[in-house]
C-alpha cells in the first residue's frame, strides 16, 4: 500500500493503482471541468481522450489514466 | 537527452510489438521495444493492478533473453524514416515496426459526456488500472466482440453487468456464429463467453444517457421500441480504429483508414513495417502473426517469414468476417441532438458542426479537433457523422512540454 | 452567365472581409469571392493581435488608426470574437535594449498609444513567469487580441447586402469584372485584389512573397501570461527581408492557452513544419521565459504572410487599369491593419479623402528594401 492524497485529502492505495482510480476511490465521480464548466470523468482509459487530467505534483495537464499513483503524490482534480 | 541507437526498433508494447520485437531479437538484431505506458501488454493484454498478463510475461521472456531492451514511458511525439523523438530521448534505427494497435470508436449521443460513461475497452483498462467496481450495475454497448469478452472481465472484477447491448442485428450475429465453425480455435473462445453470449440483446443501440451528476439511467431502442435501464456506469463504445498517426506523419501510405503494407508488413517508406491493427482492425491472432512476419522481415529473414503467411491468411478471413458483422448501421451515427457535444475537449456541439464543408473548415471556426486529443476522439466521429476526412499529421502527434519539441533544431 | 455587381471583392480574409463590410456602406451591390472558407488563410493562421507597431512612421500611422477602428468596434462584437485589452510590453534583455526605449516611447505617445516605461521589478511584477535578469520593458496598454476567423465572420455578417461567393476561385481580374474558375462572368466597376499571398498570381507585376511562419500553441494555463510579449530585436526580424528570422513573441488567449511565435522564412509555399527553425523559435523563446519549456504543447503549424520589400502593405488603385484595387500584403499585421485598409479602399472608392495619408501604400510606388 503507498498513500497519496487527493484535493489534500490522505488516502491508501494498492501498489500499481492508476491516479484516475485514486481519485474516484476518494469518492470524485468526476476529475475535470471542460472548458464550459461540465463535469467529466475518464473515457477511452487509455490516454487519449485527455478527458482526464489533473494536477500531479504541481504538474497540472496530466493524464490521471495512465499515471500510476507513488508514495507521497499529491493530486489535485478539479472541483 | 539521451541518444538510444539500434537495429529495429519497435513502436508499441502490444501483441504485434512484443511478437515483432522478440522475433527480430531472437534472428539477431539488436532491438529497442518503445512503450507509452508503465507495463507492456497494450490494450488486449493490458497489466492488471500493477502485474502483467501472462502473454506478455511469454513474449517479454523471449524479448529479454534474446538481449532485447524495452524502454517504458516513452511517448513517441515527432519521427521520420531514420529517428524518433519520445520526450528526452531520441531515437535512431535501420529499420521500424510500427505496432500502435487500435483506439475505440465513440460516436455521440445525447449524454455520452456525463461521468462514468466511459468505452468498452476503456473501463476494463480503467478496472484494471484498480477502478472498484463491485457491486456496480454496468450497461455494456456498442458493438464488436469486445462487449462480450469484457462484461466477462468487468464481472470478474465484481461489477454488475445488467445488459449487454450489439446493435448488429440478430442476422447478422447468427451469421457471425455460424462463421465461427470455419475458425475452430475462435470457436473455443466463443464458449468461453458463452454466458455474456446469452446475455446479449442484439439490434439494439443506446439513445441516450441521463443523470445529474454522472450516468444514472440508459434509454435503450431496437428501432421498435425503447426502454429504460438504470445503472452506474455504460461502457460504450462502437468497435476499434486503427491509430495510424505515427506512420501518417512519417509518410506512409494509408488506405481505407489503415495503414498500406505489402506482404512483408512493409508500409510505402522504405525501412517503415506495421503490424497488428494499424493496418486494419483484426484482433490479437492476427496481430501477433503479423508482428512476427514484421519482425522476421526486419531482420531480413524474409525466408522463414513466408512461412507464416498461411497463418496470417487464416486469422485475415476472421478478421473480415468480424468486420462484416459488426458493421454499423446507419442510426447509430445519427444518434446526435443539435447541442450533444462531439468536440468534448472543445465543447463543439454537433449543431454547430453540421453547417460546415469538411474538418478543416469546422476546426478553424470552432476549435473543434484544436484540443489535446488532436482530433482523436471528434475527427473518427465526424468521418461517420458527415463524411469529412481528417487532415493531416504534423509534428506534434501527441502533446508534448515545449522543452522537448526546442529541441528539434538538433536533427 | 454574367452577372453586374458595384464591387467585387477577390480574397475572404480578414482584409477582405473588412473591404466588403466598409464597401457595403457605400455600394449596394458588393460580392465577394472566396474559394475557400472565410479566413481560411493567413487569417487563420496568424497571432490575432491588434497592437500598434512603429517600424516606420506611416506603419505607426496606419496601425494606430486601424487600432482606433478597432477599439470603436468593442462594445458591439459579440463575445465569440474574444477581443480583449491585453496590452504589449516590449522587453528589453540589458541596458542597452533599455536605453531605446525612451525613443520609443516618445513615438507611441505621439502617436495616441500612451506607452510606460518598465524597470526590471515592475517587468517581473507584471509577467513573474519572464526569467530573472531582463532590464526591463516598454509596456503599451492600449494593445489587444482578438479571434481573427470569428472577426471575419463578424465582418461579413456585418456586411449588409453584401453577398458570398464561396466555392470558386477567380480565374482573372481587371479593372473591369472577374472571370470565375468555371467561366462565369461578373462585370463591376469596382474591383478588389484583397488574396494575400496569392494576390500576385491575380494581378501580375506586384511585390508580393509568401513569408512563412510558425506558431506553437499550449494547453489551457489560466494566469500563466498576461501581456502580449515581444522582444525588442522582433522589428529587426520583421524588417530584414534576409532568408530566415526567429523572434520571441507570445500572446494570452481568452481560452488560457499560450500562443508561441515567432519565425520568418522565404521558402516558397512549403507548409511543412520545418522542425530546425521551429526548434530555434521554441528555443529563444524558453530564454526569455524559461517556465515555458513545462508548458503542454498541442498543436503546431505554419503560414503564409504576404510580404512587401518595404513592409507597408499596398492600398490602392492599380495605375494600369483603374477600378482594380489592391488591398494585400499586410505581412504579420493583416488583422490590426484589415479595418483601415478597408475604410482607405471605401474612400477611395467613394472620392474621399482618408483620415491618414494614403500615398505610403500606393501599389505603384518604389519599394525598396
Amino acid at each position: 500500500m503507498l498513500r497519496v492524497s487527493v484535493n489534500g485529502q490522505a488516502l491508501d492505495v494498492p501498489q500499481g493503482t492508476t491516479v484516475a482510480a485514486a481519485v474516484s476511490q476518494a469518492g470524485r465521480d468526476f476529475l475535470r471541468r471542460s472548458v464550459s464548466g461540465e463535469r467529466r470523468g475518464p473515457l477511452c482509459g487509455m490516454g487519449i481522450c485527455f478527458e482526464c487530467r489533473v494536477t500531479i505534483d504541481g504538474v497540472s495537464q496530466q493524464r490521471a489514466c495512465i499515471a500510476t499513483c507513488e508514495e507521497g503524490m499529491e493530486i489535485v482534480a478539479d472541483e | 537527452m539521451s541518444e538510444v541507437s539500434c537495429e529495429v526498433l519497435v513502436v508499441g508494447a502490444g501483441p504485434a510489438g512484443m511478437a515483432a520485437a522478440a522475433t527480430a531479437a531472437e534472428s539477431g538484431s539488436s532491438v529497442v521495444l518503445l512503450d507509452e505506458n508503465s507495463l507492456p501488454g497494450g490494450q488486449i493484454w493490458r497489466a492488471s493492478r500493477g502485474s502483467i498478463h501472462n502473454e506478455t510475461s511469454i513474449w517479454m521472456d523471449r524479448f529479454r533473453r534474446a538481449g532485447g531492451r524495452l524502454v517504458q514511458g516513452a511517448s513517441v511525439f515527432d519521427g521520420t524514416s531514420s529517428w524518433l523523438r519520445a520526450e528526452g530521448d531520441r531515437f535512431s534505427f535501420r529499420k521500424l515496426v510500427l505496432a500502435t494497435g487500435a483506439r475505440e470508436l465513440f460516436l455521440p449521443f445525447p449524454g455520452w459526456t456525463l461521468p462514468n460513461v466511459t468505452g468498452v475497452g476503456g473501463l476494463q483498462a480503467l478496472a484494471k488500472g484498480g477502478l472498484d467496481l463491485t457491486g456496480k450495475r454496468i450497461v455494456v454497448a456498442g458493438s464488436g466482440p469486445l462487449l462480450v469478452a469484457v462484461a466477462g472481465a468487468l464481472t470478474e472484477y465484481g461489477g454488475k453487468v445488467v445488459a449487454i447491448v450489439e446493435q448488429a442485428p440478430p442476422g447478422k450475429l447468427f451469421a457471425f456464429g455460424l462463421g465461427l465453425a470455419k475458425h475452430p480455435s475462435k470457436l473455443l473462445q466463443a464458449r468461453s463467453m458463452s454466458e455474456g453470449l446469452r446475455k446479449t440483446i442484439p439490434g439494439t443501440w443506446v439513445t441516450m444517457a441521463r443523470g445529474t451528476d454522472r450516468v444514472q439511467s440508459v434509454s435503450l431502442t431496437n428501432g421498435r421500441r425503447s426502454w429504460r435501464i438504470e445503472c452506474d456506469y455504460l461502457a460504450c463504445a462502437f468497435g476499434l480504429v486503427p491509430n495510424t498517426e505515427l506512420a501518417s506523419l512519417i509518410g506512409c501510405n494509408l488506405e481505407d483508414g489503415a495503414v498500406w503494407v505489402d506482404e512483408m508488413q512493409r508500409t510505402t517508406v522504405e525501412h517503415v513495417l506495421c503490424a497488428g491493427e494499424p493496418t486494419g482492425i483484426g484482433g490479437v491472432d492476427l496481430a501477433v502473426t503479423e508482428g512476427r512476419i514484421a519482425g522476421l522481415a526486419a531482420a531480413g529473414r524474409n525466408a522463414e517469414a513466408k512461412k507464416l503467411f498461411l497463418e496470417r491468411k487464416k486469422h485475415r478471413d476472421f478478421a473480415r468476417l468480424l468486420n462484416k458483422s459488426f458493421e454499423l448501421r446507419e442510426e447509430v451515427t445519427q444518434l446526435a441532438h443539435s447541442d450533444t457535444l462531439v468536440c468534448r475537449c472543445e465543447d463543439v456541439s454537433f449543431g454547430q458542426l453540421r453547417d460546415h464543408k469538411n474538418f478543416r473548415e469546422a476546426k478553424i471556426h470552432t476549435r473543434c479537433g484544436m484540443g489535446p486529443c488532436q482530433g482523436r476522439i471528434c475527427g473518427v466521429a465526424t468521418r461517420h457523422l458527415f463524411n469529412w476526412e481528417v487532415t493531416e499529421a504534423r509534428p506534434p502527434i501527441l502533446p508534448t512540454p515545449l522543452r522537448s519539441l526546442s529541441q528539434m533544431s538538433e536533427e | 452567365m454574367n452577372t453586374t455587381a458595384d464591387a467585387v471583392i477577390v480574397g475572404g480574409g480578414i482584409v477582405g472581409c473588412a473591404c466588403a463590410y466598409y464597401l457595403s456602406q457605400e455600394l449596394s451591390k458588393v460580392i465577394l469571392i472566396e474559394k475557400g472558407p472565410i479566413g481560411g488563410g493567413a487569417t487563420a493562421a496568424g497571432m490575432g493581435h491588434v497592437v500598434v507597431m512603429d517600424d516606420s512612421p506611416d506603419q505607426l500611422a496606419l496601425t494606430r488608426y486601424s487600432q482606433s477602428l478597432w477599439h470603436n468596434l468593442i462594445p458591439d462584437l459579440p463575445a465569440l470574437c474574444e477581443l480583449e485589452k491585453r496590452g504589449t510590453i516590449w522587453v528589453a534583455e540589458d541596458d542597452e535594449e533599455m536605453s531605446f526605449l525612451p525613443d520609443k516611447k516618445a513615438t507611441y505617445d505621439n502617436a495616441g498609444a500612451p506607452a510606460e516605461i518598465l524597470n526590471a521589478k515592475q517587468l517581473a511584477k507584471h509577467e513573474p513567469n519572464l526569467r530573472k535578469g531582463l532590464a526591463g520593458g516598454l509596456r503599451i496598454a492600449g494593445d489587444s487580441v482578438i479571434y481573427p476567423m470569428t472577426a471575419a465572420m463578424e465582418l461579413m455578417k456585418r456586411a449588409k447586402g453584401a453577398e458570398l461567393l464561396q466555392g470558386l476561385g477567380a480565374s482573372q481580374i481587371s479593372g473591369q469584372g472577374v472571370t470565375l474558375e468555371d467561366g462565369e462572368v461578373i462585370s463591376a466597376k469596382v474591383v478588389v485584389n484583397a488574396a494575400g499571398g496569392h494576390a500576385a498570381f491575380l494581378t501580375p507585376g506586384l511585390p508580393i512573397e509568401p513569408r512563412k511562419g510558425h506558431l506553437a500553441i499550449t494547453d489551457r494555463y489560466p494566469g500563466f501570461l498576461n501581456h502580449q510579449l515581444v522582444e525588442l530585436g522582433y522589428l529587426k526580424s520583421a524588417h530584414s527581408m534576409g532568408k530566415e528570422s526567429v523572434a520571441f513573441n507570445v500572446q494570452p488567449r481568452s481560452t488560457g492557452q499560450i500562443l508561441i511565435g515567432s519565425s520568418r522564412q522565404f521558402v516558397g509555399w512549403d507548409r511543412e513544419v520545418d522542425r530546425r527553425i521551429f526548434g530555434m523559435m521554441a528555443a529563444r523563446a524558453q530564454k526569455y521565459m524559461p517556465a515555458l519549456g513545462a508548458l503542454s504543447t498541442i498543436r503546431i503549424w505554419t503560414g503564409f504572410r504576404a510580404a512587401t520589400p518595404d513592409k507597408l502593405p499596398l492600398i490602392g488603385q492599380w495605375p494600369s487599369d483603374p477600378g482594380l484595387y489592391i488591398a494585400a500584403g499586410h505581412e504579420g499585421l493583416g488583422i490590426t491593419t484589415s479595418l483601415a485598409t478597408g475604410r482607405l479602399i471605401a474612400d477611395m472608392v467613394s472620392g474621399r479623402a482618408s483620415m491618414i495619408d494614403r500615398t505610403p501604400f500606393a501599389p505603384d510606388r518604389e519599394t525598396h528594401a
